[in-house]
């Protein structure tokens, strides 16, 4: 699915209008830790996160996330969302929680992106 | 369910704060480019006393569909199509252009943005606007068309200076010949700077992918620079120095600060072990995944600390033959 359907599948209101939405979702992940976004996430996700910061973009930006989902309809600041905009990261809010979309994404059909992490005997 | 917002025409409508936020490039360009930059220079002029019969074959052979009337080089009126097919129902065509032209006229001026002429499209309904200089001597002629292409010249220059930039960059290798090129990059990193952390570190992605670097080594790269990035922000009394040395076969990643010092490193790198204080969890950082991220990211991670002095962390990324950056592309010409 591309990253305007699926703002439809959760509800949700596109907050970056200048970024494109015709980009093709290759999974999905949610987190509000953004080591766990670096550590485990494959390429071209969208990420499903509670957290609002400016941090949020860095880490989609590094980690190559594809669309950010704010959940529970938070809305982030003008300087973050002017951030994303510059990065062509678009960002969603959506008014669910994380459960909620994250079982509305994988009933559409959209897998995970979150890798195992190995247990740390292998490390 | 709601459905998306999607950015629709203004159409000349007044701009509500909400729809404010949704200034596209598009409209950026319209302030950036001035009338000049996309009007017609060459104009074809009557004067008043030219019968309208001789502006026929004019309009037809030039495509135009109106023409500004000069007298003495001072701009009286505009003759336009729908005048002339005034005149036509009449039968008056053998009448001079100055008993049928329109002599209210909408100028705009050649230093304005190109957003002065869209206003008054739509203001006065118009379709072309003649364009004077400071002393209102007619310098042009300005078009809806003429700004379309303007603005497509000027987005499609927008894309090439990124395409140029990355091309540059991905022969720097190529292009300068030594015994050994190394590019050496350095970022001073403030402590405590949520609002900029992570910077530097974009700036290293976007310099790797200019330089012709894969997306997933640009990914490693980045990912691992980050962590280390939030630590010097996170935890250094300082900040820190953050030194990339790219060679064409590795990629080398110094990151230094003089202090607080890393009392167990043994501890520090186990998944999990964390120092961070809420504030910095509430960040979404903290997690104590940083050093393992970074270890699964590199080939070669070195990690010493002093506590009281400052640590120093190496990170090393070699690069596979076909990820390397091309150096000795003359063999391949022979």
């Amino acid at each position: 699915m591309n990253i305007k359907e699926m703002v439809k599948i959760i509800g949700g209101t596109v907050l970056t209008p200048q970024v494109a939405l015709d980009r093709e979702i290759k999974g999905g992940c949610g987190a509000d830790l953004m080591s766990d976004v670096l550590a485990s996430v494959k390429p071209e996700a969208v990420l499903l996160t509670g957290l609002c910061n400016i941090q949020v973009v860095r880490t989609a930006q590094m980690a190559d996330i594809c669309a950010i989902v704010f959940v529970r309809g938070k809305i982030p600041h003008p300087d973050i969302i002017a951030l994303a905009e510059r990065e062509s990261i678009p960002l969603i809010t959506s008014p669910f929680g994380t459960f909620e979309l994250s079982g509305r994404l994988y009933k559409a059909g959209l897998s995970s992106s979150e890798t195992v992490i190995p247990s740390e005997n292998n490390a | 369910m709601p459905d998306t917002q999607e950015p629709q025409g203004r159409q000349g409508r007044e701009v509500t704060d909400a729809e404010a936020r949704e200034i596209s490039r598009v409209e950026e360009l319209s302030y950036e480019l001035r009338i000049s930059d996309t009007m017609t220079r060459d104009v074809k002029t009557c004067t008043p006393s030219t019968p309208i019969s001789g502006l026929l074959e004019i309009l037809r052979v030039r495509h135009m569909s109106g023409l500004p009337v000069l007298e003495n080089n001072e701009l009286i009126g505009i003759i336009s199509i729908e005048d002339i097919v005034h005149a036509m129902e009449q039968n008056d065509l053998a009448a001079p252009v100055s008993k049928h032209m329109s002599t209210r006229i909408y100028t705009v001026k050649e230093f304005e943005p190109v957003v002065k002429a869209i206003e008054k499209f739509s203001q006065y309904r118009v379709g072309r606007l003649p364009v004077v200089n400071e002393n209102g001597n007619l310098v042009g002629i300005i078009t809806k068309g003429d700004i379309t292409r303007g603005i497509l010249t000027a987005l499609q220059k927008d894309y090439k200076v990124e395409e140029v930039r990355r091309y540059r960059a991905s022969h720097l290798f190529e292009d300068i010949t030594s015994d050994r090129t190394s590019l050496i990059m350095r970022y001073n990193i403030k402590a405590g700077d949520y609002q900029n952390g992570g910077q530097a570190s974009s700036n290293i992605k976007r310099a790797l992918l200019r330089l012709g670097a894969s997306p997933q080594l640009a990914r490693q790269c980045g990912i691992a620079i980050y962590e280390a990035e939030m630590n010097l922000v996170i935890h250094t009394t300082e900040g820190g120095i953050i030194r990339m040395q790219i060679d064409p076969t590795r990629i080398l990643m110094q990151v230094t600060d003089s202090g607080p010092g890393i009392p167990d490193i043994s501890l520090a790198l186990q998944a999990g072990w964390s120092t961070a204080s809420q504030e910095v969890r509430n960040m979404g950082f903290g997690a104590g995944m940083g050093l393992s991220n970074m270890r699964r990211c590199v080939d070669r991670l070195e990690l010493e600390s002093t506590p009281g002095k400052g640590t120093r962390l190496i990170m090393e990324i070699l690069l596979s033959p076909d990820e390397s950056f091309k150096e000795d592309k003359e063999e391949d010409n022979l």
